[in-house]
C-alpha cells in the first residue's frame, strides 16, 4: 500500500499534483485548531484590510481575520465532504454487492430504486429540504441528506464489478465451502471493490462539496457556521466585488478550486492505476 | 416494431414510477414545512390593515379550503395528485393570486432553452474532440485541451458561473451578466428582441458548456483509448480501411453508445447545474423562480417547480432511452 | 518435393521485442528471436507452439500490425507479390495500405469481436473490400454475392448485424470477408480455436477450398496439432520465440527431430489409444529472462551441458526438414503414428 503510493508519486504527475494541492488545503484546514479567534465572533479585527504581513488573507467587512476564518471554513467543508463520502460509500457498497451477488429479483428491485434516484434532480430536492428545515439544516444534517442522494452511480459501478466476481472461481469455491452469502460478499468480494470505492469517494466529495458550496452561497444552509459556501455568501452580502474587498472572494475561490482539482486528479490517477488497460497505454506511450 | 413498442411501454412505466416517486416525495417534504402558506398570507394581509379577529378567522377558513388543507393527509395527497394532473396547484404567494403553475410555465421555456443548447453543443463537441484525442494520442492541441478539461471539469457550476460574472461584470464588461433580455425591449418576435435574448444567453450558456464539455471530452477519450484496442478496430486497420472511416464509423460510433447512457445518467446533475447558473445570471428560468419562491416562503411554488423539474428530467431521460436501441442494435428491445 | 517453388514470403533473422518501461522498471520481452524462414506460393504453412511462445507476435510482425511496446529490433520481412517486393514494416503507410486486403489479407482469432458490432455485415464488406477491388458499385455487389454463394453463405448475411449470427457463421463470414479480394497471401491466426469441433471442420474445409481455388499462400497459426495435421503442407514449430523445427507436415509428424516436437505430436489424441503419454514437465520460459543456451533445455530429457551453454543452430536435415537440436539422433517418435492419417478433409470436395 505504502509502496503503491510512493510509486504513484514518483511516476504519475497527476497524482503528485493532486497530493500537493490537497496537502496544502488540508494543512490549512488543520491550522484552525490553533486559531486565536472563535469562528462565530465578528468585529474582532479592523474590517476591510487587504492582505498584509499581519493579516495574510486580509480581513472582511465583518471584522474577521480571513486566514483563520477560512481555515475553519475549509475544516468544516472538508469534514462535510468526508462524512458524505463515508456514509454514501456504505450505502453504495451494500446495494452494489447485494444486487451484484444475489442477482435476480433483489437486483432488479434495487436497480429500479437506483434508477429512480438517478433520475431525480438533486438540487431542487435539496432546496426543498432547506425550505422545510431552514436553519436546522446544519452541516451534519445536510451531510446525511446528501449521503442518501449520492450513492446510486457508484452502487451501479460496484454492482457491475460484483457481477463479474460472482462467476469467478474463488466465489464458487467459497459457495461449495459453505460460506454464507454475507460472508462471501463482505469478506471475499469487498477487497476487490475497494479500489473503486476509493476513487469514487474522491468524485463523490467533489460532488457533495460542490452542492454544499452552492447551497451555502445562496444562503440555504445555516449561515452562521463558517464553510466555504457561507464565506462567499457573506462576501456577496457585503457586495465584496463592488466595494473592492476582492480578497474576500478571490482567496476562498482559489482555495476551493485547488481542492476540487486536487480531488479530481487523485480520482483520475487512481482510476488509471485500477484500469490495467490504460496503464498499458502509458507503457507504450 | 412490436418489440420496440413493448420496450417503449416498459420505459413509460418506469417514467411514471419516477415521476410519481419524485413528486410524492416533494409533496411529503413540503407538507412538513413549518411555514404555512395560509398563515403567511394572513400575516401579510393583517399587516397591511386592521381586520377584526372574526374576519381573519373566516379568511383563514377560505384559504384553508382554497389550499385544501382541511382534509386528512391521505385525502390531501389524493387531491394534490388530482389537481396536479389537471395542472393546478393553487395560487402562488410571491405573485398572489397568479397560479403557481402559470409562473412555472412562464419560466420553463427559458430553462429548457438553456438546457437543450448547452447539452447538444457540449455533448457533440466534447465527444468529437474527446474521440479524436483518444485516437490521435500525440496531437498537441488535443493534449492541451485535455489538460484544460481536467482543470475546469471538477469545478462546480456555481463557481464557474460566478467567475464569469466577475470577469465579464467587473474586469471586462462587454456582455450582459443579468436577465434574459434587456429591460428596454418588449418580448416580441422582433429582431431586436431575439438579438437581446441571444446576447443575454451567451454567458450562461458558455459557463454551462465550459463545465459540461470536459466531462464528455474526458469520458470519450477514455472510452476511445480502450476501443482502439478492440479486435474490430485492429482488424479494420489491418484491412487498410480509410482512417476517417475507422475513426468515425468504427471507434466513435461504438463509443457513442455508452456516452448516450452516460448522458441519461448525468441529466439530473446537468439540470441542477443549469438552474444554479440561472440564479447567478438572474436568468428568468426555473432556477431563479425556485430561489425567489424559497426566499418568499412560497411553498406552493417551491412544490410546483420541484415537481416540474422531476417531470422534465425524467422525460428527457425517457427520450434518450427511446433513442438508445436505434443507436445500438444489440440492445434487447422487448 | 524437389520442385523449386517461388517464395512469396521470406523472413530473415527477424527479431521483435516488447520494450517497456513503467513505474521505473524496464523490461524487454524477446517475443520473436532470430527467426529465418520462407513460405512458397500455393502452400499452407502451419505455425505451432504453446500460448505465449511468440507465435502471435511473429505473425503480427508479418502483418505489420505491431504497436509499441512491440518493436522490430532487427532482421526483415519480405513479401514478393509477382515481382513486387515489399517489407511491410519498412514501407510507407500508403504502400502497405495498397497491398492490404487486395494481396495480403488476414483472418483473425476470436470471431466474436472482429466485426464492428454496430455495423451491418454488408457495410463491413464495403469498408474492407470496395477500395482494394476498385470496381464500380454494381459489379462490386455482384462479385460479393458470387463470392458468398461460392462459400455457400446466404446473401442475407449482408443485412445482419454480427450479434445476430452464430459463432461459426460469424467466422465463415470473416473468412469470406478476408478472401473476397482474392489475396495472394492470407494470414490465419487461430481461426478455428473458439469453435466447436463440427463447425471447426466446416471452417477448415472452407479455408482449404478458397486457398486451392485462388492458389494463395496461407500461414496458419494454431496450437492445435490435429488441425495442423489436417490442413497444412509444412509446419514450423516455435518455442520461446525461436523456430525449433520446420518440415513437410507428414515427415514432421512421422519423424519429429526435436524433442519438443516429439512431445507435441505425441499429445495428439488417437481413437482407441489408451496408453499413457509422457507429459512434458515445467512451463515455457519467461521471455523477459530466457534460459541460456537452448531455451528448451530446462524441460528437455536429453539436455546435456552443451545445451545449457550453446544455442543450437537450425540445421537442414534434407528435404527441407530443419531442426535446431544437438541431439537429433537421439530423438525418437514417442508414439507410432503408423500409417499417418494426414488426409486433407477438403480434398476432393466440390469446388
Amino acid at each position: 500500500m505504502f509502496k503503491v503510493v510512493a510509486d504513484l508519486i514518483r511516476y504519475n504527475i497527476e497524482f503528485t499534483i493532486g497530493v500537493i494541492l490537497l496537502t496544502i488545503v488540508i494543512v490549512f484546514a488543520l491550522l484552525s485548531f490553533f486559531s486565536p479567534y472563535s469562528p462565530e465572533m465578528i468585529y474582532v479585527v479592523i474590517p476591510d484590510q487587504p492582505p498584509s504581513a499581519q493579516y495574510w488573507f486580509g480581513t472582511n467587512s465583518r471584522g474577521q481575520d480571513l486566514f483563520w476564518n477560512l481555515s475553519f471554513a475549509f475544516r468544516n467543508t472538508l469534514f462535510f465532504g468526508l462524512t458524505v463520502a463515508v456514509l454514501s460509500r456504505i450505502i453504495s457498497i451494500t446495494v452494489g454487492l447485494l444486487a451484484g451477488y444475489l442477482g435476480g429479483w433483489v437486483d432488479r428491485g434495487l436497480m429500479f430504486f437506483n434508477d429512480i434516484f438517478v433520475a431525480i434532480p438533486i438540487f431542487p430536492i435539496l432546496i426543498l429540504f432547506y425550505f422545510v428545515l431552514r436553519s436546522d439544516l446544519d452541516t451534519f444534517r445536510l451531510a446525511l441528506i446528501m449521503a442518501c442522494l449520492g450513492w446510486p452511480f457508484d452502487a451501479r459501478l460496484i454492482r457491475s464489478v460484483a457481477i463479474g466476481l460472482r462467476s469467478r472461481e474463488f466465489t464458487r469455491h467459497a459457495v461449495f465451502a459453505g460460506m454464507s452469502p454475507s460472508r462471501i460478499m463482505f469478506q471475499e468480494h469487498l477487497p476487490y471493490v475497494m479500489p473503486i470505492v476509493f476513487s469514487t469517494a474522491m468524485a463523490n466529495m467533489i460532488w457533495s462539496i460542490g452542492f454544499e458550496v452552492t447551497l451555502g452561497v445562496l444562503g440555504f444552509t445555516n449561515i452562521n457556521i463558517p464553510t466555504v459556501g457561507t464565506t462567499i455568501y457573506w462576501a456577496n452580502n457585503h457586495s465584496a466585488m463592488v466595494v473592492g474587498t476582492w480578497w474576500w472572494i478571490i482567496i476562498p475561490v482559489t482555495l476551493i478550486v485547488m481542492t476540487f482539482l486536487g480531488l479530481f486528479l487523485l480520482a483520475i490517477s487512481m482510476n488509471e492505476y485500477i484500469d490495467p488497460r490504460s496503464r498499458l497505454r502509458r507503457m507504450g506511450g | 416494431m412490436q418489440d420496440y413498442l413493448f420496450f417503449a411501454l416498459k420505459r413509460l412505466v418506469q417514467l411514471a414510477a419516477v415521476v410519481f416517486a419524485g413528486v410524492s416525495a416533494a409533496f411529503v417534504v413540503a407538507h412538513y414545512s413549518p411555514i404555512s402558506p395560509v398563515e403567511t398570507i394572513i400575516g401579510r394581509v393583517a399587516g397591511q390593515s386592521t381586520f377584526s379577529p372574526t374576519a381573519i378567522e373566516s379568511l383563514r377558513q377560505t384559504l384553508n379550503e382554497l389550499f385544501g388543507l382541511n382534509a386528512p393527509l391521505h385525502e390531501q395527497f389524493i387531491n394534490f395528485w388530482v389537481r396536479f394532473l389537471q395542472g393546478d396547484l393553487g395560487p402562488s404567494l410571491i405573485a398572489f393570486p397568479t397560479p403557481a403553475m402559470t409562473l412555472v410555465m412562464l419560466a420553463l421555456p427559458w430553462t429548457v432553452g438553456l438546457l437543450t443548447v448547452q447539452i447538444i453543443v457540449a455533448w457533440l463537441i466534447g465527444n468529437i474532440l474527446g474521440g479524436l484525442a483518444g485516437y490521435y494520442q500525440n496531437n498537441r492541441f488535443l493534449k492541451a485541451f485535455g489538460v484544460m478539461a481536467i482543470g475546469i471539469q471538477p469545478i462546480p457550476y456555481y463557481i464557474v458561473a460566478f467567475l464569469m460574472v466577475i470577469i465579464f461584470g467587473f474586469l471586462w464588461p462587454v456582455l450582459p451578466i443579468s436577465g434574459g433580455f434587456a429591460m428596454n425591449v418588449r418580448p416580441s418576435f422582433t429582431p431586436e428582441f431575439i438579438l437581446s435574448v441571444l446576447r443575454h444567453a451567451i454567458l450562461p450558456i458558455t459557463s454551462l458548456i465550459l463545465v459540461g464539455i470536459g466531462t464528455w471530452f474526458l469520458g470519450m477519450r477514455a472510452l476511445v483509448s480502450n476501443i482502439v484496442t478492440e479486435d474490430y478496430v485492429t482488424y479494420a486497420e489491418l484491412a487498410g480501411v480509410d482512417r476517417d472511416k475507422i475513426v468515425y464509423s468504427y471507434v466513435m460510433r461504438n463509443a457513442m453508445v455508452p456516452q448516450l447512457t452516460a448522458l441519461a445518467m448525468a441529466l439530473g446533475g446537468i439540470f441542477s447545474g443549469t438552474i444554479i447558473t440561472e440564479q447567478v445570471f438572474s436568468y428568468p428560468g426555473l432556477g431563479t423562480l425556485l430561489i425567489r419562491a424559497v426566499n418568499g416562503g412560497d411553498s406552493t411554488l417551491v412544490l410546483a417547480v420541484s415537481s416540474v423539474a422531476v417531470i422534465a428530467v425524467a422525460s428527457a431521460i425517457f427520450i434518450i432511452d427511446l433513442i438508445h436501441p436505434l443507436l445500438d442494435p444489440r440492445v434487447k428491445v422487448g | 518435393m524437389a520442385e523449386q517453388k517461388q517464395d512469396v514470403l521470406q523472413v530473415r533473422n527477424l527479431k521483435a521485442y516488447y520494450q517497456m518501461a513503467y513505474f521505473g522498471v524496464e523490461r524487454e520481452v524477446r517475443a520473436v528471436d532470430d527467426i529465418t524462414m520462407s513460405i512458397h506460393e500455393n502452400e499452407v504453412y502451419g505455425i505451432a507452439g504453446e500460448s505465449s511462445s511468440g507465435k502471435t507476435s511473429f505473425i503480427k510482425v508479418l502483418a505489420a500490425a505491431i504497436r509499441p511496446p512491440l518493436r522490430v529490433v532487427d532482421g526483415e520481412v519480405e513479401f514478393n507479390f509477382g515481382g513486387q517486393k515489399i517489407d511491410p514494416n519498412k514501407a510507407s503507410k500508403e504502400e502497405v495500405d495498397a497491398i492490404r486486403w487486395s494481396k495480403l489479407s488476414y483472418i483473425m482469432q476470436g470471431s466474436m469481436s472482429v466485426l464492428n458490432p454496430v455495423r451491418k455485415i454488408g457495410r463491413s464488406f464495403e469498408d474492407f473490400a470496395f477500395k482494394p477491388m476498385g470496381l464500380p458499385r454494381a459489379e462490386f455487389n455482384s462479385r460479393v454475392a458470387a463470392h458468398l454463394e461460392r462459400l455457400k453463405l446466404s446473401p442475407n448475411v449482408l443485412n445482419a448485424y454480427p450479434h445476430e449470427l452464430s459463432g461459426g457463421m460469424r467466422q465463415r463470414v470473416t473468412i469470406a470477408l478476408a478472401t473476397v479480394c482474392q489475396p495472394q497471401f492470407i494470414i490465419a491466426d487461430e481461426p478455428t480455436t473458439a469453435l466447436d469441433v463440427v463447425v471447426q471442420k466446416d471452417v477448415l474445409s472452407m479455408i482449404r477450398t478458397v486457398q486451392q481455388e485462388m492458389r494463395a499462400s496461407v500461414i496458419f497459426v494454431t496450437h492445435d496439432m490435429s488441425v495442423h495435421a489436417n490442413i497444412t503442407d509444412r509446419v514450423g514449430i516455435i518455442y520461446a520465440g525461436r523456430l525449433v523445427e520446420e518440415g513437410p507436415t507428414r515427415q514432421l509428424f512421422a519423424q519429429p527431430k526435436h524433442p519438443y516436437t516429439a512431445h507435441l505430436v505425441a499429445s495428439l489424441p488417437r481413437i482407441g489409444d489408451t496408453r499413457e503419454r509422457p507429459a512434458l514437465e515445467g512451463r515455457p520460459p519467461n521471455l523477459s529472462d530466457p534460459p541460456k543456451g537452448c531455451r528448451f533445455h530446462p524441460r528437455c530429457p536429453l539436455a546435456t551441458d552443451r545445451c545449457k551453454q550453446e544455442n543450437p543452430p537450425l540445421v537442414d536435415m534434407g528435404e527441407g526438414h530443419r531442426v535446431a537440436c544437438f541431439h537429433t539422433d537421439k530423438v525418437k517418435p514417442l508414439i507410432e503414428l503408423g500409417q499417418p492419417k494426414v488426409t486433407r478433409m477438403a480434398e476432393g470436395a466440390p469446388a
